[in-house]
């Protein structure tokens, strides 16, 4: 298989003020992976996914997305992010499910800007991915938490991003929608050969969906496999302790 | 209506709907990002630079324009070093405002009527010359808010994302910024230095109850504010009472009418 590198991380470390965070991170990012990354809490994924997506800068080393340095790489728009908790936004806002979504939609410069018409067959189109049509002129804050997060899936997607990058997407929500939830994602990576990079503490899932997996341990990349079945469950217990087996073979 | 046969009144009119648009519109992005205090503190501003207009002799509103601007810039550079306390900055340069403005009421003296019309707004004294400064100021603004209103729709809904997706965040906010100054300033001369900001929330937080939508909350808080202007003008000019105090009164009780109303259908 020829693999196409989307991301690359080469050597880099990051602290918040002088508190290290990340120390000597080195990951690729390839196109096709469905990628899970776990780590307990405070391991630093999230920092790791915001350098990613430009939110933070590196202390060190560089960081890569689609062959150009994440400094001047401006086509966000192939690059979708869900991130950690729904509830960032004032949930008093008065906008409409359809009106965050379409707010998303990268609209070409000037004279190239997409129509009013075409933006809305986009956005229902995405709602349509996650089972959301018929929410599209609720306001956003009367959902459930678990519908919101769906329409923030559907945001992500609405600009056919290439890689899709997910922090934490199913804490909170009921154990019906999440597995419909690992359907579309699957659904996403194969049919629609979307890169999936997810940090998620849901082992079970991880150890059988993803096709690599990352942990993460006191800001080092403790482990990173190519999984081919077997392997997930000794990374696993390599992270978290003895305590996990059980749980994976659950599943 | 036999009161809009004068000229003044008719300005008075034009002069107070442009503000009822405009001072809802730039304030609903205020409010939903919560920052609606900064409209409070670029307006006390503004009535430092009038107060150093009337002193060196310049057109007033000018000075308070420069004045009003120069301070949002300020809260900028200041909110940078306070990242974590937003309203550290808008507090600082309130106070400096007020001080400043007493410092040259006190040394100008005699307590000139001018200072009065912009402290609690006098709609009579809406000459030809503020006509033009507000319908160019205005349609600026509205050109700007027009243009931008995707992104500005973005920043206030979710700041972080709008960076991500590749809105330049920053000069956005700056250039809305000072947006607000520029609203604050025109604003100042119908309802008042000491009542602008409340036509920039209040409308806002009655629209804010009633809408099905972002666009319908714009729409129904820019309503609020026009019907507050109108009648306002109309009952301050009939009774005799202060046309910004009277405005302003006018939108607390749609705002109670609103809640009311609401929370009786709920029931
Ligand atoms: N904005 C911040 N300022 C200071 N420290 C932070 C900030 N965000 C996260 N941290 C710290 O960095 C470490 C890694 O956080 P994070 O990347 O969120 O971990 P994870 O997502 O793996 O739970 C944690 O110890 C956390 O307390
Ligand atoms: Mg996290």
């Amino acid at each position: 298989m020829n693999m196409e590198k989307l991301i690359s991380i080469k050597n880099v470390s990051f602290s918040y003020g002088s508190r290290p965070v990340l120390e000597n991170i080195n990951l690729d990012i390839y196109r096709g992976d469905y990628m899970g990354i776990v780590g307990p809490n405070g391991s630093g994924k999230s920092t790791l996914l915001k350098l990613i997506l430009g939110i933070l800068k590196p202390a060190k080393g560089s960081i890569k997305v689609f062959g150009k340095s994440v400094d001047i790489f401006n086509r966000w728009e192939r690059v979708g992010y869900v991130r950690q908790k729904a509830s960032f936004f004032n949930l008093g806002f008065p906008a409409t499910v359809e009106e965050v979504i379409s707010a998303n939609i990268h609209s070409g410069k000037g004279l190239f800007n997409t129509s009013v018409k075409r933006c809305r067959e986009r956005v229902y189109e995405v709602l349509s991915h996650v089972n959301m049509e018929e929410y599209g002129g609720r306001l956003i804050g009367n959902l459930s938490g678990g519908q919101q997060q769906r329409v923030f899936i559907a945001r992500a997607l609405v600009n056919s991003p290439e890689v899709l990058f997910l922090d934490e997407p199913t804490v909170g929500i009921d154990l019906d929608s999440q597995r419909e939830f690992y359907c579309l994602l699957e659904k996403l990576n194969v049919n629609m050969r979307i890169t999936i990079v997810m940090v998620s503490h849901d082992i079970g899932v991880i150890a059988q969906k993803v096709n690599r997996i990352v942990c993460m341990g006191d800001g080092k990349l403790i482990c990173h496999q190519n999984s081919s079945g077997e392997m997930i469950p000794e990374v696993l217990k390599k992270t978290y302790g003895d305590w996990i087996s059980p749980i994976i073979h659950d599943h | 209506m036999e009161l809009f046969q004068f000229g003044f009144m008719r300005r008075a009119l034009a002069a107070g709907m442009i503000v009822g648009v405009l001072c809802p519109l730039i304030g609903i992005f205020l409010v939903l990002r919560r920052m609606s205090l900064i409209g409070d503190s670029l307006s006390h501003v503004a009535l430092a630079g009038v107060a150093a207009g009337i002193v060196s002799g310049v057109y007033p509103p000018a000075a308070a324009l420069v004045f009003s601007v120069a301070a949002a810039l300020g809260i900028e550079q200041l909110g940078k070093k306070y990242p974590e306390h937003a309203e550290l900055a808008i507090a600082v340069i309130l106070s400096a405002g007020i001080g400043t403005a007493v410092v040259l009421v006190s040394y100008a003296k005699s307590i000139n009527i001018d200072l009065f019309g912009y402290l609690f707004g006098n709609i009579l004294t809406v000459g030809p010359g503020d006509m033009w400064l507000i319908a160019a100021l205005g349609s600026f603004i509205l050109v700007f808010v027009g243009i931008y209103f995707r992104e500005l729709f973005f920043i206030a809904f979710d700041e972080e994302g709008a960076r991500i997706a590749g809105i330049p965040v920053k000069k956005i906010n700056l250039l809305f910024t000072i947006l607000v100054a520029m609203t604050i300033t025109l604003s100042m001369r119908i309802v008042g230095a000491l009542l602008v900001s409340s036509l920039m929330v209040i409308p806002v937080a009655a629209g804010i109850q009633t809408a099905k939508s972002f666009k319908h909350a714009v729409l129904m808080s820019v309503v609020f504010a026009q019907i507050s202007v109108v009648l306002g003008i109309v009952f301050s000019y009939h009774l005799e009472l202060a046309s910004g105090g009277t405005i302003v009164l006018l939108s607390v009780v749609l705002l109670m009418l609103v809640l009311g109303f609401k929370s009786l259908s709920n029931k």
